[in-house]
Order: structure tokens, then C-alpha cells, then sequence
């Protein structure tokens, strides 16, 4: 909220500069987010009155003015303004003047008429973005005087943040109070006239009926006649407006939004000659529509409240007025409302229709319910001022039963010194609270204050803690170590460190990468058709608009975004959360994935030309197996052929653990590969971290005689995987078998078609004893048997 | 009996002849081997009168000795020589690189959120999680913002259809730790949370540290205490602390922290915006309802919670200049980042 300087000056004392003033009200719980002059800066503009203003021999939109700043001779200035006429007061940027926007006034000709100097306009100013045309001065404004002094366009606006639970402090008058909270001071104020009762004109009074007083359990009003609502605001108010962030439109309108600012009372103006009969404040009626002063259209619903007149909706309660009883310029007959809706009636409401005003945004954070009258009073005090009319009386239409009051709430002292961890001096406590215009009273173990009624975030204890905490021991809150007992956790084992298994992933060559967890849906069908995805309502981004079912989508995404860094050679892993749905259940699962693509190794000298050749399922698969081993149980792990519609269907595998699948890895799939632009196939592994839980170790007898080591080349089918190989190799040798080895695979001349030769290497030893070659021949000739049964095996000599 | 003088010296000669190990082993055994010219000598001792005997082998064994001590002199530098040459000719280029992979490394968010978690551990507290897709009650409701109520603009919330969300905070996980396990807790809660905003200084997807606190007698000062022994830790130097009132729906006193500028220790900078002071966390004493709502006695128990950027963190600790470098993934940035982890 921006909050001039100079007005806040008129409700209370500030013993302080605009700065000071800054870091003290950040330092109560109302941060200053910026402090800025009423006007950039601009040097050499004075007050001027135009003596005459002739049209220009050659051109009809000029004007050649005479000029005078009350010294010297008048100045000549052609201008191009509509409203540049004798007796106006004006702002006169002189020769030598320097403007906003790097603009310097020197003596010009235009259209072959001298100009010495220019007239300038509000815009030129930069004092809002009127272009109308010149700006226009009172007619008491002192000629010559410097426009800046004129206009205290120096003072300082401080644009202040209001928290959402102190909707009291949205006016100047709730900063003033702020202000003498913290100063020790009180709020002043302009005075405001007796609200029942003065300017009495005549005794009208237009009916007004509160039929859902809950919605709306106050209302006052007042009727103004005989009002000019051409007139133009007068510049000060204007000016006023302004600085606050609001734009001056007409003097009624004018007058509500001042009132609102100053006092935090939303107001509406009707024009009185176009309501009908009487106002009713009531729930909406089916299918009652309004159409608001924006012009929106809005339907309602029965939970709706409506201020109405004979003829339907006149206002949406609190929100906005509607537009059939607008006022306009030709309005001379106003009707002022000043209403209390509690926060619930217009919470969520106006967001809802998609409306945020300046009312709803007070309203929902609490109103003053006891300050209607006074609002109304002040408007009709300044209206008749400034456009003239006469006023009737104040009206209050109120249903006292619910009008929310304040009750009293206790703090005691033991609390507040075990929250805040520190003791705060009794008579400070009841001056912060005082100081806030609370009611208190003081017992022996503590206090009781009743809120003003303008404070509806004081409900409990914690409230007023809070309150103490801020503005009397805020800075003297010492810093103590908690005193908790020192307890020892357990630490599981079979949970392996997050940064044990991530180390060990980037010690392999990968960089974790950070994806985020929405992705794109085309992307994501693509590679998982058959995985249905969270949809986001509201996307930031059509591509980030489903969660992700698993990480390759933001780890492809990643990939080629790197790719078009020129980057050749692409190892990235993440480790963050995948989302499965099941029906109606989403499942969140801790997941591990991981791409590389591109060479096998990075560009180096001295290695065999194979190593430069591109990424493959077995240089992943490394990687993973190398991962599993770290959780000491790499043999409860096994790989076997799946199908994934992101892989390549010959060249995929589902890891499981023990039974149970835990991952993929393998080859993008070559469609992918070519409508992704790959320019070859990228490497994919995607693992459950839960599948990571260690194995805790366990001793187990190191055999001390010698091993035993027999080569064997077996041809066998294509089909015969080396798992089905090594099983039945494990079978015919029991517990003798310490190791097995794959040293080469081959096809090609020799073999018969369909055939492929793999070289075993077949490591045995006992445990307790040194085994022969008896023994071993033994071995080698059942596992040679078996094999030629079972898998029509042929030994290759 | 031969001139052994003139035969050591002749051994001599035929040894510092031989220009390689093969050509001295040949000299060997032509001179002390089995047939060699010294044996002979000494085979031939027996000819010799019984007296005379070992006055002469000793000279013969002298003489032997001196050729073998020759040879092996001869051999020792012959040696050194055919090393010295091995060595010239083994020579390499030890500024060539090494080969095969090379190492990867950690994230930075994820390094400074690991070092957060170091910290936290040692002072006693355990590391929480919960899901990132939550429910209005853990998100919004248990932490004391109903439905409407205007706190809820603040947080630009991704909804799913059915009226799940995606955090915004991860505050929801206070909730979930006390309703599991109840007070006294000291957890702290890192994980990537969720607001429909993008642009210079917001990404869609952020890391926030949550921080709470609950036992009998859990202070304001004693959160003082323990965001300024953090932030110290996390920072390995001297901060000033500055805590500034603030309003959360869930705290009550709630606070903003600042930290003296870790770029110029207060002195202002670009960084600070010329303040001295750069906005770290948002913090406060659990308000009693929030305790209510996770099952907690608030007349009983008290407790503070903390909400930290980790992004922020380890930009700050890092020295990264734009918030988005960290969700870009590229990997010139990332490699920056390669080291032990403490």
C-alpha cells in the first residue's frame, strides 16, 4: 500500500523522516517495500498564468499563448492543448527546465512563431499518465512559485506491505495507529463532524432494509443534492489519489476512494436519481444477474448477497457496484453507501468471479464495524466541499445482534515468558497493549485485553503475544540454545545414505541433473503410453502440464537440450519422485534414473578405436550392476528381456530384484530415436531406490587352498541367453563353483547360422580341501553333459 | 706356477673389455669357472712341495678375488648402464592426460541440501519427508489457512482436478511428522515444492528447507539461537542475524530472518541491493492451532518452525547469479560443481 508522507502526517505525530519511518515500520510487521518521491525528478517548472491564447496563424491545433510567471514580461508559448485558455493557471517548464525522460526546454520555433519555453502537462510530469492536455492549477496557486514546492512533489511515499491479517491497517488512518502504537504517541486526525446530525438540509432519508443481516448487519448512507460532478477535483485530492496507486475520475468517485484510503471504509456512490423506491440488502434471487460498472456481466448464486432496489441488483455486496445506477458526470443527486460485509460474506467470493477490488480486498481482510457512520460523514463533508450540494443526515441502518464485537482475551504471564523465552517487564506489556487501543486490565498473573473492534486478528493468547513480542521486547529476545536431552537414533544399515548411492553414480561418469516434475504430455505418451498421467488443472505451460510417470522424459528433454549446446557427450541422473496412478490412488515413488549418450568414453588418447564408439546397453548395464553391488547382495539381482514401448524391443531389460521388478534399462527405442533427433540411440536406466536396500554384511570363511581355473567355448543357439547358461552351469557344480566369467562371444565363420560360441571361464575351489584334477575333470565333464542335454550345447575345441 | 700378476692384470684387461652382461658372464667363466684359468691354477697347487702349498693358494685365491671383485664392479656398472639407457628409452609424457572415464558429479542444490542435512543431523535433529502431491487439509487447512482466507493468494497453487495440490510449502510435512509421531520432535523437512510462477527470480519447481521444533518450553529465543547457529554453520563464518516481524498463517509471533550480506559482511552490495542485509527464511513459534490439528497439546507443548529457500542457499553459498541456471541442467554449469562432499 503506498502511503504519502505527508497525509499520514495529518492523522498523527511522526517523529520521524520518511526513511526512519521505513525501518521502523518494517520493524514492526509492515515492511517497506519501496520509498519514493511523490514525483521523478524534474527542475525549473513554475507556476504560470496564461493571459491570452491565440490560435496559430499556421496551424489550427496550436495555440500562441501570452504568458506570465507574476515577474517580467509575459513569456510567448505555443502549445498544442485543448484546454489551454486565458486565466488558467498552468505549470510552465521555462527555458533551461529539465524534465523527466532526459527532456530539456529550450527556446524553440514552431511553425515559424517563437516559443520560450513549454506548458506542460500532468504526463510531461510525470505525474500520472492524464494526457489531456495541460495540467490545471487552482486559481489561487501562487504565480512564479516553483511547481515542485507548490505541490510538496518532493515528499515521500512509502510503499508499505500489508499482511493479509492486518486488513485494519490498510487506510492511513490504521498506519497512523500503527505508528503511535510504536511511537507512544496517538492518532490525531482531521477532525470529522458529528456524523448524526450536522448539515442537516432536510430530513430526507432514502428506506433501506437489512434482509440478510448476517451478511451485512450495517449500513449507512447518506443522500447529497445538488451536486456538480463536472467540477474537477481539486488538484491536492488529485494529487493524493495519486500518490496512493488511484486514479482521479470525478469528484464522487473521487470522494469514496479517498475516504477509503483514509479511512479503510469502502464506499459506494449511486446515483439517486436512478435507484427505485428503496435499497434492500438480501441473498440473490435464481438466475439474478448484474452487470457491474466494468461492465462485466455476473451471474449469481443463492449464497450471493446483493444490494438491491426495486428494480434488482444495484451492487455486488462489497465487491463492486453495478452499472444501472452508476454515477456519471451529469449526476447531480448521490446516494452514499457505507456498508460492513464480515470478512466471510467476501472472502473468496470476488476471486472466484475473478474480481479483486480494493473494497473486496478490505472487506475480506476485516472492516472496521463500528466506523460506517464516521466513513460516510467524512464523504459527504468533502464531496459538498469540493462539488458543492446539500447533505442529509448521517442514516445507520444496523442489526446490533450481528455485528461482530470483540471479547476479551486473556495472557498470562507465564506464557508469554515461555514462548518468547525471555521476561518482559509488566508495565511494558500493558503499554504495547494499551498502545494498540486495547482495553486491559491487570491481575496478578497477567492480563485481559479486549480488542478494538478493528482488530480481527486478536483472538487468542498467541495474538497478543504476538503484539508484546513486536512492539516491546522485539530486539531484546535473546538467543538460547534449546536445552533438549541428547538422544541416540538408530541408524539403519540396510538403508543406504542418499549420498552414498549418488556419489557413486557421478564417481561413474554421471552429472545429477534437476528436472522438473511436471513434463510434456506428447513427450511422456510417447514413451509411455501405458502409464496414465496426472494432469495438472492449471499448467504453467502446456508442456509442463502432466506429472511425470517417470524421469526419462525430463532426462531426454535434459539430453538434447545439452546436445544443442553442442555438448557430444551426454551422462546425466537424477534422483527425484515419479508419479503412478492406480485408479483413484497416485503413487509417489523414490526413483533413480539415469541417460548417457555418445561416446563410450570421453575424447582420449591411447584407447582401442572400439571405446570410441558410441554408449550401448552393456556400458549402462555396467554402471547399474556396479550400483546394485553396492547394496552387498549383487547376485539377488537379475536382468531379463522386457518390453517398454521407450526401448528398443531387443535390446531392453526389467531388473528385478529377487522377484519383485524394481527397473528398466535399455536403448531408446529407434522410432524415438529418429523424432527426438538423436543421432543415435541414448542409453536409459530407471531404478526404485527402495530396490537399493543393503544386504548388511556377514562373514563368510575365506577358503584357503588353492583355485582351480578350467576354460570351456560352449555353441549354443542364439536364443540361449548367458543367465540360462550360467544357471545350469551353477547347478551340475554346486557349491564348488566360486566364479564364472564370460571372456568372449562369437558368431560368424566356423559356427553354423543361428549359433553363437561363448567362452566360459570356470573358477572352483573347496573350503576345505585342495581339490585334484580328478576332481575337477569331474566337474567339467557333468557340466559338459548337462549342457549338451539340456541346451543341445556343442564344445568347441 | 704362472705370473699371477701378469694373469690378474691380463683378467683385468678381458673384463673392462666386455661390454655387455653376456661378454662379462663369457669372462667369467673363461677366468673362475670350472675350467677357468684361476681354477686351473689352484688344481695345480698339488705339484707343489706340501710346505709351499698354502703360501701359493693363498696368492692364487688372492688373485681370484680381485678378478671377481673387477667383474663384479664391472657388472654392477654395466648394469646401471643398461638401466640408465632403459630409463632414457622409457621415457614419457607425464602431462599426457590419464585415460578412461571421468567423474561426474553432485547437483548443487543437491550439495548445499546435503550439507544442510550434515548440519541439522549433528544438532540433534531428524530429516522428514512427504509426498509432494498433497491434500487442501495438510497443505492449507491444518496449518491455519481455511478455505478463502485471503494467505491463500500468496501461494500460486497447481491444483489437479479432484482438488489435490501440489505443495506449496513444505510445511504440510510438520503436520505429517507430528501426527506420526508426536511431540517432542526435531526434524527438519527438505524437498521440491511447487507455485505457478516463472519468470527471472521464480521457478515452478523449488527446493524449501522446513524446520520445526516441538517439545515442553521451546522458545522464540531458542529458534533465534538455532537459525543463527545454522546460518553461521551452513556459511562457515560470522553473521549477523536480524529477525523481522512478520504474518504466517501458521506461526504465531511469526518473523522474516535476515542475514548480514555474506558477499560484503553488511557493507552493501549488489547482491543485499546495497541493504547489508539479504532475506534467508521465514520463521515463528507453531501456532496452538496448527499444534491442535496435528494432535498436539499446545498447553503442554510449544515449538518453532522455520521455512528456508535451498536454492537460495546454495546460490548464496555458490555464488550462482540466476535461479534458473539450476533447472537447466547444462552441463558447463554443472561440472562447476564437481568436488568431495564434506
Amino acid at each position: 500500500m503506498k502511503i504519502p508522507y505527508g497525509w499520514l502526517k495529518e492523522w498523527v505525530k511522526v517523529p520521524w523522516p520518511a526513511q526512519e519511518l521505513g525501518t521502523r515500520l518494517t520493524m514492526a510487521g509492515f515492511e517497506l517495500e519501496a520509498l519514493e518521491s511523490a514525483a521523478p525528478p524534474f527542475s525549473g517548472v513554475v507556476v504560470a498564468e496564461i493571459l491570452s491564447a491565440e490560435r496559430h496563424p499556421q496551424a489550427d491545433k496550436l495555440k500562441v499563448c501570452q504568458v506570465t510567471t507574476g515577474s517580467g514580461p509575459p513569456l510567448q508559448i505555443v502549445r498544442g492543448a485543448p484546454n489551454a485558455r486565458a486565466g488558467l493557471k498552468s505549470a510552465l517548464a521555462l527555458v533551461g527546465a529539465e524534465l523527466p525522460g532526459d527532456l530539456r526546454i529550450g527556446a524553440a520555433k514552431l511553425r515559424g512563431v517563437e516559443s520560450h519555453g513549454m506548458l506542460a502537462s500532468a504526463k510531461e510530469l510525470g505525474l500520472g499518465d492524464a494526457a489531456g492536455g495541460i495540467l490545471e492549477l487552482p486559481a489561487d496557486a501562487p504565480l512564479g512559485k516553483p511547481l515542485r514546492e507548490y505541490l510538496a512533489l518532493d515528499e515521500a511515499v512509502l510503499d508499505v506491505n500489508i499482511s493479509p491479517n492486518r486488513g485494519d491497517a490498510m487506510s492511513i488512518l490504521g498506519v497512523a495507529r500503527e505508528i503511535a502504537a510504536i511511537a507512544g504517541t496517538k492518532v490525531t486526525g482531521p477532525r470529522i463532524e458529528n456524523p448524526r446530525g450536522a448539515r442537516t438540509a432536510r430530513g430526507e432519508r432514502f428506506p433501506v432494509k437489512l434482509d440478510a443481516p448476517a451478511g451485512c448487519p450495517r449500513f449507512a448512507s447518506s443522500i447529497v443534492r445538488g451536486v456538480n460532478n463536472r467540477a474537477a477535483t481539486p488538484v491536492w485530492m488529485a494529487e493524493r489519489l495519486r500518490r496512493a496507486g488511484v486514479r482521479s475520475i470525478s469528484p464522487v468517485v473521487d470522494v469514496t476512494n479517498y475516504v477509503m484510503l483514509e479511512l479503510g471504509q469502502p464506499m459506494h456512490a449511486y446515483d439517486l436519481a436512478k435507484l427505485r423506491k428503496e435499497i434492500r440488502v438480501r441473498r440473490a434471487r435464481a438466475n439474478e444477474e448484474i452487470t457491474l460498472l466494468d461492465g462485466k456481466k455476473v451471474s449469481t448464486d443463492a449464497s450471493t448477497l446483493l444490494i438491491t432496489d426495486a428494480e434488482g441488483p444495484v451492487s455486488l455486496a462489497g465487491i463492486m457496484g453495478g452499472l444501472r445506477t452508476a454515477v456519471s458526470a451529469e449526476t447531480t443527486d448521490v446516494f452514499f453507501e457505507s456498508a460492513f460485509f464480515p470478512p466471510g460474506e467476501v472472502q473468496g467470493r470476488g476471486r472466484r468471479l475473478g474480481i479483486l477490488t480494493d473494497a473486496s480486498q478490505r472487506f475480506e481482510r476485516g472492516v472496521d464495524p463500528s466506523h460506517q457512520e464516521r466513513a460516510v460523514a467524512r464523504a459527504v463533508a468533502l464531496l459538498t466541499s469540493l462539488a458543492g450540494g446539500t447533505a442529509a443526515a448521517v442514516a445507520l441502518t444496523e442489526n446490533v445482534k450481528h455485528v461482530p464485537k470483540r471479547g476479551p482475551v486473556k495472557l498470562r504471564a507465564t506464557q508469554l515468558k515461555r514462548l518468547l523465552g525471555v521476561t518482559v517487564p509488566a508495565a511494558q506489556v500493558t503499554r504495547a497493549l494499551t498502545g494498540l487501543g486495547m482495553k486491559v486490565s491487570v491481575k496478578a498473573s497477567g492480563w485481559t485485553a479486549v480488542p478494538p473492534p478493528h482488530r480481527f486478528d486478536i483472538a487468542i493468547e498467541a495474538d497478543l503475544i504476538e503484539e508484546v513480542a513486536r512492539l516491546a521486547v522485539w530486539n531484546k529476545i535473546p538467543e538460547t540454545e534449546p536445552s533438549g536431552p541428547q538422544r541416540f537414533k538408530r541408524l539403519p544399515e540396510e538403508q543406504p545414505a542418499e549420498r552414498a548411492v549418488l556419489e557413486a553414480l557421478a564417481a561413474r561418469g554421471y552429472e545429477e541433473a534437476i528436472t522438473y516434475a511436471f513434463v510434456d504430455p506428447v513427450l511422456q505418451e510417447k514413451l509411455f503410453p501405458a502409464r496414465p498421467a496426472l494432469r495438472l488443472a492449471n499448467p504453467i505451460a502446456s508442456d509442463l502440464s502432466v506429472m511425470r510417470v517417470s524421469l526419462w522424459p525430463g532426462l531426454i528433454r535434459a539430453a538434447l537440450e545439452n546436445r544443442r549446446r553442442q555438448q557430444d557427450r551426454v551422462r546425466l541422473f537424477e534422483h527425484a519422485t515419479r508419479f503412478e496412478t492406480a485408479g483413484s490412488a497416485t503413487h509417489e515413488i523414490d526413483t533413480l534414473a539415469g541417460i548417457a549418450w555418445g561416446p563410450r568414453l570421453p575424447e582420449q588418447w591411447g584407447v582401442a578405436k572400439d571405446s570410441r564408439g558410441a554408449v550401448d546397453f552393456y556400458d549402462v548395464k555396467a554402471d547399474v550392476a556396479a550400483l546394485l553391488a553396492e547394496t552387498g547382495a549383487a547376485d539377488s539381482f537379475t536382468f531379463e528381456a522386457g518390453e517398454l514401448a521407450a526401448l528398443h524391443p531387443g535390446r531392453a531389460a526389467r531388473v528385478l530384484r529377487r522377484a519383485t521388478p524394481v527397473g528398466w534399462i535399455g536403448e531408446l527405442h529407434p522410432a524415438l530415436v529418429r523424432s527426438l533427433d538423436f543421432t543415435y540411440a541414448p542409453v536409459l536406466f530407471e531404478l526404485d531406490m527402495a530396490a537399493l536396500a543393503v544386504r548388511r554384511a556377514a562373514f563368510e570363511e575365506v577358503s584357503r587352498f588353492p583355485q582351480v581355473r578350467r576354460d570351456l567355448a560352449i555353441v549354443v543357439d542364439e536364443s540361449v541367453t548367458l543367465s540360462t547358461l550360467a544357471e545350469r552351469v551353477t547347478l551340475v557344480t554346486s557349491s564348488l563353483l566360486r566364479g564364472l566369467r564370460v571372456f568372449d562371444v562369437y558368431r560368424g565363420p566356423g559356427l553354423e547360422p543361428g549359433r553363437k560360441s561363448i567362452a566360459l571361464g570356470l573358477i572352483f575351489q573347496d573350503i576345505s580341501r585342495t581339490l585334484t584334477d580328478e576332481d575337477v575333470d569331474r566337474l567339467m565333464a557333468s557340466v559338459v553333459r548337462d549342457l549338451r542335454e539340456s541346451l543341445n550345447a556343442r564344445i568347441r575345441e | 706356477m704362472a705370473d699371477l700378476t701378469a694373469l690378474t692384470a691380463e683378467a683385468r684387461a678381458a673384463v673392462a673389455a666386455a661390454t655387455d652382461v653376456a661378454a662379462l658372464e663369457d669372462v667369467r667363466v673363461r677366468w673362475l669357472g670350472k675350467k677357468g684359468t684361476f681354477t686351473e691354477q689352484l688344481k695345480a697347487l698339488g705339484s707343489l712341495p706340501a710346505p709351499e702349498r698354502p703360501a701359493a693358494g693363498a696368492r692364487i685365491n688372492e688373485a681370484k678375488a680381485q678378478v671377481t671383485r673387477a667383474i663384479d664392479e664391472r657388472r654392477a656398472a654395466l648394469e646401471r648402464a643398461d638401466i640408465e639407457a632403459k630409463l632414457i628409452e622409457g621415457r614419457i609424457d607425464v602431462t599426457l592426460p590419464g585415460r578412461g572415464e571421468e567423474a561426474g558429479g553432485l547437483h548443487p542444490v543437491t550439495r548445499a541440501r546435503l550439507r544442510i542435512e550434515t548440519l541439522f543431523r549433528r544438532a540433534g535433529f531428524d530429516v522428514a519427508s512427504g509426498p509432494e502431491i498433497e491434500d487442501d487439509f495438510h497443505n492449507f487447512a491444518a496449518l491455519n489457512i481455511p478455505e478463502n482466507h485471503p494467505a491463500r493468494a500468496l501461494h500460486d497453487t497447481f491444483y489437479f482436478p479432484d482438488g489435490r495440490l501440489l505443495r506449496t510449502h513444505t510445511s504440510p510435512v510438520q503436520i505429517r511428522a507430528l501426527l506420526d509421531r508426536g511431540a517432542p520432535l526435531a526434524i527438519i523437512a527438505p524437498g521440491r515444492v511447487y507455485r505457478c510462477d516463472s519468470d527471472m527470480t521464480h521457478s515452478p519447481m523449488f527446493h524449501q528447507l522446513e524446520g520445526l521444533m516441538v517439545d515442553e518450553n521451546v522458545s522464540f529465543a531458542n529458534m533465534k539461537a538455532v537459525l543463527h547457529g545454522f546460518l553461521q554453520a551452513f556459511f562457515e563464518r560470522d553473521l549477523a542475524l536480524r529477525l523481522r516481524p512478520s504474518y504466517f498463517p501458521f506461526t504465531e509471533p511469526s518473523a522474516e530472518v535476515d542475514m548480514s550480506c555474506v558477499f560484503c559482511g553488511g557493507a552493501g552490495c549488489r547482491t543485499c541491493k546495497h541493504t547489508g542485509w539479504l532475506e534467508i527464511s521465514g520463521c515463528g513459534m507453531v501456532h496452538p492451532n496448527v499444534l491442535k490439528a496435528s494432535g498436539v497439546d499446545p498447553e503442554r507443548y510449544t515449538g518453532f518452525a522455520f521455512g528456508a529457500g535451498i536454492d537460495r542457499l546454495a546460490m548464496l553459498r555458490y555464488g550462482v547469479n540466476d535461479l534458473r541456471l539450476f533447472f537447466e541442467n547444462d552441463l558447463r554449469f554443472l561440472r562447476q560443481f564437481r568436488a568431495f562432499s564434506s
